[in-house]
């Protein structure tokens, strides 16, 4: 499903990404694990599209189709969901504007129809009720005043709202606490499918108590450096990255 | 000092001598206000008032004044119908005069009364309530209003009335070949009244100069909802508008103004809190491109303690349009409890554009909240990307934000039938420009 190629990315003079390569089937939940600054979330920016990477080699192909001709928009339209780490705030945007104008342009991208109110309202509903996402979330401007825990409630919402073919999770942990934690957790597992592949990035092990991933794969310098399976992150958890930054310096 | 008449400023004084015997009513206070004019000349940079909005520079000639003909009020009434003006009372100024014809009256409750500003001014004892002393008396534009003042609307609404309607101040110029009209009204809300008043001020083009003032009196108690949109096409148009308000105990003022697709405007307000627990809000938003020029200046007095302020105006430039927001906010010494807050934001959307903010705190009680922000930034590109993560084009994600911005504005109208109908506007001046 996602196959990562020798992908090289920088920002500005600062090489960030060295010959990262990864290949995630469908299905798959592979976690990256890494020390502070080994790469992680940006790796979630260049597969998302962000602009201020660059990519100056490789490739990351999405069902055989290259994301790196895209822009941002189009790779959501094509299936890559980004669940951030810092949710941004948007005032004066309401949140259900937001959830159709979303829904629309992936329906619009993928040749369907834009949905009508009382559908879209049902399946928000729906999700939001899941999740624990009040009504009265759903009635404030996005984000704007959430808590860490009702921003990643959120960012899941969405996630289950645009059924990615590829959910990547930026630290998705960090700001909760264990019951929003478990919240969340539960939120993406529902979501797992034959048809959906996960990169969860966390620099911890408590969160893959939460969601079981079936690959680990650590990242340190801009590259894989090590894979494995649940094991390693237990592993890690234990020992520390002491062994993977020890080689940087 | 004074310094060599502009030759506007020398047709402005020649016209006046030439009009004077015709003018109608309150001579004195037009003498008066023209010796002011004269000595003070056409607002200018050297004015700190003035500084980012030459007038002097932008006003090479004095256009003259015109009587509508048969044909703009033709014009003027097609206007009205399409402005859907609904279930308003409404009060129309053509080319700077009273205009009963095309005015609808007949729905004003009983004991408000609405009628010429020159009848009422028969009445040697209205000239003081539309000029009230003190106020905006040293601005150069005020005082050439007063001295010409053709035509206006002249309101009063008794205590403890609520007029249920909006009652709609329509200032129209007719357009056409270059001309001039001044109009000053007068709105006075006795006590415990209260009332909605919308106030639209627009030309059809051309070379306009417009110079409009409103006097707005509220008494103890009253409240009154002002609502101003300001439309004044036109590279070469001239608009300029005065709000004078004064008010009284536990009284409440709040006003919003929509700017668009307005050649060049200087929109100043002047309020003074004579009595303690009033409330004024002054709001607004102003959308500008091209070669546009908007300018917001207000000066709140805080006369007397325990009274609340509170000013929000977003503006959003594109192309090489200038903006200028220039808020000063004075407490006296006895005004103790003050609670003042001003915001001024502004989103850029060119390089070429520019954005004066100017807030200014005078304070001489010493136990008074007052505060103020003022920004300029760009559409932010972490919000941008967010956006468009969720698979909103770019496009799209600026629009959205750009809607965001202009509805936090938007959303301190209080009546929902206007704010809904100002949102529509400030949604298809923002779509024009993404299609551009």
């Amino acid at each position: 499903m996602l196959e990562i190629k020798n992908l090289h990315a920088s920002i500005g003079d600062k090489k960030i990404l060295d010959g990262l390569t990864l290949t995630v089937k469908k299905g798959e939940v592979a976690a990256i694990m890494g020390p502070n600054g080994s790469g992680k979330s940006t790796l979630s920016y260049v597969i998302s599209g962000r602009e201020d990477y660059t990519v100056t080699q490789g490739e990351v192909l999405l069902d055989g189709v290259n994301l790196l001709d895209m822009d941002a928009s189009e790779r959501a339209n094509a299936g890559v969901f980004l669940a951030f780490q810092y949710p941004l705030e948007i005032p004066g945007v309401a949140t259900m504007t937001f959830l159709k104008a979303a829904m629309n342009a992936h329906a619009r991208a993928n040749g369907q129809s834009e949905l009508q109110t009382p559908d879209f309202m049902r399946r928000v509903r729906e999700a939001a009720q899941k999740l624990g996402v009040s009504q009265d979330m759903l009635k404030r401007p996005l984000n704007v005043g959430f808590s860490g825990g009702e921003k990643k409630r959120m960012e899941i919402l969405q996630m289950a709202l645009l059924q990615p073919k590829l959910g990547i999770l930026d630290e998705t942990d960090s700001g909760l606490d264990i019951d929003a934690l478990r919240v969340v957790s539960e939120g993406v597992n529902a979501l797992r499918a034959p048809d959906r592949a996960f990169l969860v990035i966390t620099h911890y092990q408590r969160l893959l108590d939460y969601i079981k991933p079936d690959t680990v794969h650590v990242m340190a310098r801009g590259r894989i450096v090590k894979t494995g399976g649940p094991e390693l992150a237990l592993e890690l958890e234990k020992s520390g990255y002491k062994d993977y930054v020890g080689e940087a310096a | 000092m004074t310094l060599q008449r502009t030759s506007a400023e020398a047709a402005l004084a020649a016209d006046y001598a030439a009009r004077r015997p015709v003018l109608f009513g309150a001579t004195k206070m037009r003498d008066d206000a023209m010796a002011r004019f004269l000595e003070a000349g056409l607002p200018n940079r050297r004015v700190e008032e003035w500084h980012y909005t030459d007038l002097r520079a932008r006003m090479n000639e004095a256009a003259p004044l015109r009587s509508a003909d048969a044909a703009a009020i033709g014009a003027a009434r097609e206007r009205l119908t399409s402005l859907e003006l609904g279930e308003a009372i409404v009060v129309v100024m053509l080319d700077g005069e009273f205009n009963l014809g095309l005015s609808s009256i007949g729905a004003r409750p009983q004991g408000v009364e609405i009628g010429s500003l020159a009848t009422a001014l028969l009445d040697p004892a209205n000239a003081d309530l539309i000029a009230p002393p003190g106020l905006g008396e040293a601005d150069s534009i005020v005082s050439l209003n007063a001295a010409f003042v053709q035509g206006g609307a002249f309101i009063r609404i008794p205590a403890n009335m609520r007029v249920e309607r909006p009652i709609a101040l329509v200032n129209l110029l007719s357009g056409g070949p270059r001309h001039a009209a001044y109009t000053r009204s007068f709105i006075e809300l006795g006590v415990g009244a209260s009332a909605t008043v919308w106030e639209i001020s627009e030309n059809s083009g051309g070379e306009t100069q417009a110079n409009d003032a409103l006097v707005i009196k509220l008494g103890d108690l009253a409240e009154c909802d002002h609502i101003a949109q300001v439309h004044h096409r036109g590279e070469k148009s001239i608009a300029v508008h005065t709000l004078l308000a004064t008010m009284g105990r536990s009284a409440r003022f709040d006003s919003f103004a929509l700017v668009k697709d307005t050649g060049f405007v200087r929109r100043q307000m002047f309020a003074r809190l004579e009595r303690e627990e009033s409330h004024i809000g002054l709001r607004g938003l102003s959308l500008l491109r091209g070669e546009e020029h908007a300018d917001t200046t207000l000066v709140i007095d805080h006369a007397a303690g325990h009274c609340e302020s509170r000013e929000f105006y977003r503006t959003i430039l594109d192309g090489s349009a200038t903006g200028v927001f220039q808020g000063k906010v004075c407490v006296r010494q006895g005004a103790q409890k003050t609670d003042g807050g001003m915001k001024s934001q502004a989103l850029m959307l060119s390089d070429d554009a520019t954005m004066y903010n100017k807030p200014e705190l005078e304070i001489f009680a010493d136990d008074v909240v007052c505060g103020h922000g003022a920004t300029v930034g760009q559409l932010d590109d972490n919000q941008i990307f967010y956006l468009q993560s969720r698979g909103l084009s770019r496009a799209e994600a600026q629009s959205m934000l750009l809607q965001a911005f202009a509805q936090e504005a938007l959303d301190h109208i209080a009546d929902e039938t206007l704010r809904e109908r100002f949102a529509s506007e400030a949604h298809a001046w923002l779509s024009m420009r993404s299609k551009a």
